[in-house]
């Protein structure tokens, strides 16, 4: 562990010893504020004047300095506290498990919190970001982070959860809000089309929480399914805007250009869970990932197993993105008529979606209707939220205009 | 100081065509400009935020009803043959430097690569009175 630069290094420490804290002095959020400040000094010091021999430790015992400081005004108190910490801070490093890290994964994805919030404190805690890092990647003022994750530490003090994991019965439930934190941790940095650096520090980010979840539980099927999804994702990063930061479809991707590596590991993970046990979504969404990934082009896709596994999907969840996903595998199967007609189902579940405008604008240019096709474009970038995207669709419309 | 600059775009193609109609080389060329543009923004340390706006489609317009709970309408209407397409805030020493980064923006390359030179508001941003 000690290999790791020292930002990866804080941020594998960094929830250890929110861990420490927390169960030595029993407040999450003062815990939390010290270490964060304990983080912020190491940034400072560590490039410096190199890492610590024992970088734990000096964690544990900065963090707990502050944290004495800001419970106890008394200062002859505080000498006192300080010896004792002193003394106690000698633990060899290695003594505490990943439990702590789970207990506060688990604790920052409770479901009394909103969902930014959830991301927010999640980041912060167990990824090890600084506030300022995520005010950053969300675009939004640091001071406006600041005060979300506040709210969310006081949400969390008043509700007076134990830092224990939750009981086995209800574990499973908190597993998977844990699970969709980091998905959406993961879209939040995918989605930005590859082009903001911030962004795609998020995808990292989220990809190095979602590989030490899995080997926390190693026996989860559905972690190591959302490790591989991401994974098999991530892998066409480079792949998917063009240098102007437009998007490019999947089918005109080039290929050479997804990354091999990351490929092969999510395969290899999703090949050791998939048999084990029954699949669930994210196992079942990292396979259709992967049967794309594993295509030599776009024509020599398995379009038929995507949408046996869409079939698979869609009976998990009655979830209208993904029918429009199988209408598109559907048409790529059986023609670009039999897709329409799937589509048609989802007007009134989908009112105004710049997703199934475009869904149904490629199925009508598949199909000849160049006129149709372009007025589905043009619907498509008047609805979506995303300029480049905008765009793109723009540009879609205009080189099918006769 | 500080100014907020809204660049105008005419839904009505009457300086330019329509983008729905531009190649996709054209509207390649004229991100590239915008972005080496908001680079160089950058660099010189002149930038505080720039965002394009999605579609007025997306827009919504808002009054608070006899409760105070939002009474929504759908935003700008029809007839409207302006409408935002995006902003920049600077923060620059003098007004002429921010008429002169506006001018540059205008200059985006549209059909062809000939300048559009579309219409951008200037505004100072109000602030507090000096003590």
């Amino acid at each position: 562990m000690d290999d790791l630069a020292p930002d990866d290094l804080l941020r594998t420490l960094a929830p250890q010893v929110v861990g420490v804290l927390t169960r030595r002095y029993g407040d999450f959020g003062a815990a939390e504020d010290a270490v964060q400040e304990a983080l912020i000094a190491a940034l400072d010091q560590w490039p410096r004047d190199g890492v610590p021999a024992n970088p734990r430790g000096w964690l544990v015992q900065v963090a707990s300095r502050r944290l004495v400081e800001q419970i106890r005004g008394d200062a002859a108190r505080r000498a006192r506290e300080e010896r004792v910490l002193a003394d106690r801070s000698a633990t060899p490093p290695g003594t505490v498990s990943g439990d702590d890290t789970l207990v506060l994964l688990f604790l920052c994805c409770h479901p009394s919190l909103t969902t930014p919030s959830a991301i927010a404190l999640t980041l912060r805690s167990v990824g090890g970001l600084t506030t300022a890092e995520i005010a950053r990647a969300f675009l939004v003022p640091e001071a406006t982070m600041a005060q979300r994750i506040s709210r969310a530490k006081a949400r969390i003090a008043a509700s007076r959860l134990p830092f224990r994991l939750p009981e086995p019965a209800e574990r499973e439930a908190r597993l998977a809000a844990v699970l969709h934190v980091l998905y959406l941790i993961f879209n939040e940095g995918y989605t930005a089309g590859g082009v903001e650096l911030q962004r795609r520090d998020l995808a990292r980010e989220a990809i190095r929480l979602a590989r030490l979840v899995t080997r926390l539980l190693p026996a989860d099927g559905e972690a190591a399914g959302l490790l591989a999804l991401m994974l098999l994702t991530d892998a066409r990063r480079d792949a998917r805007a063009d240098a102007h930061g437009l998007p490019v479809p999947l089918a005109e991707q080039d290929r050479t250009r997804w990354d091999r590596a990351s490929i092969d590991e999510g395969i290899a993970l999703l090949t050791r869970t998939l048999p084990r046990n029954a699949p669930g979504p994210y196992q079942v969404q990292a396979a259709i990932a992967a049967v794309h990934d594993e295509a030599a082009s776009a024509e020599a896709t398995d379009w038929p197993q995507i949408l046996a596994l869409y079939d698979v999907l869609e009976r998990m969840a009655d979830n209208p993105v993904v029918t429009l996903n199988r209408a598109v595998a559907t048409a790529m199967t059986h023609g670009p008529s039999a897709g329409l007609s799937l589509l048609a189902t989802l007007d009134d579940r989908l009112p105004n979606n710049h997703r199934l405008a475009a869904a149904r604008a490629h199925l009508h240019e598949m199909s000849g209707d160049t006129s149709a096709a372009i007025r589905e474009y043009r619907r498509a970038a008047d609805l979506t939220p995303s300029v480049p995207e905008r765009l793109y669709l723009t540009a879609r419309a205009a080189h099918l205009t006769p | 100081m500080k100014y907020m600059m809204l660049m105008q775009y005419s839904a009505a193609g009457t300086d330019f065509p329509d983008i729905a109609s531009w190649s996709a080389d054209e509207v390649r060329a004229h991100v590239a400009f915008m972005r080496d543009y908001n680079a160089k923004l950058v660099a010189d340390g002149e930038l505080v935020d720039a965002q394009g706006l999605a579609s007025p489609a997306t827009a919504r317009i808002v009054r608070a009803g006899a409760d105070g709970a939002p009474v929504v309408t759908d935003g700008p209407f029809p007839e409207t043959k302006e409408w935002l397409a995006g902003y920049w805030i600077v923060d620059v020493e003098t007004e002429g430097r921010a008429l002169e980064l506006a001018a540059a923006a205008s200059a985006a390359p549209g059909p062809q690569g000939r300048p559009l030179n579309m219409p951008i508001e200037v505004r100072p941003i109000g602030s507090e009175p000096e003590v």
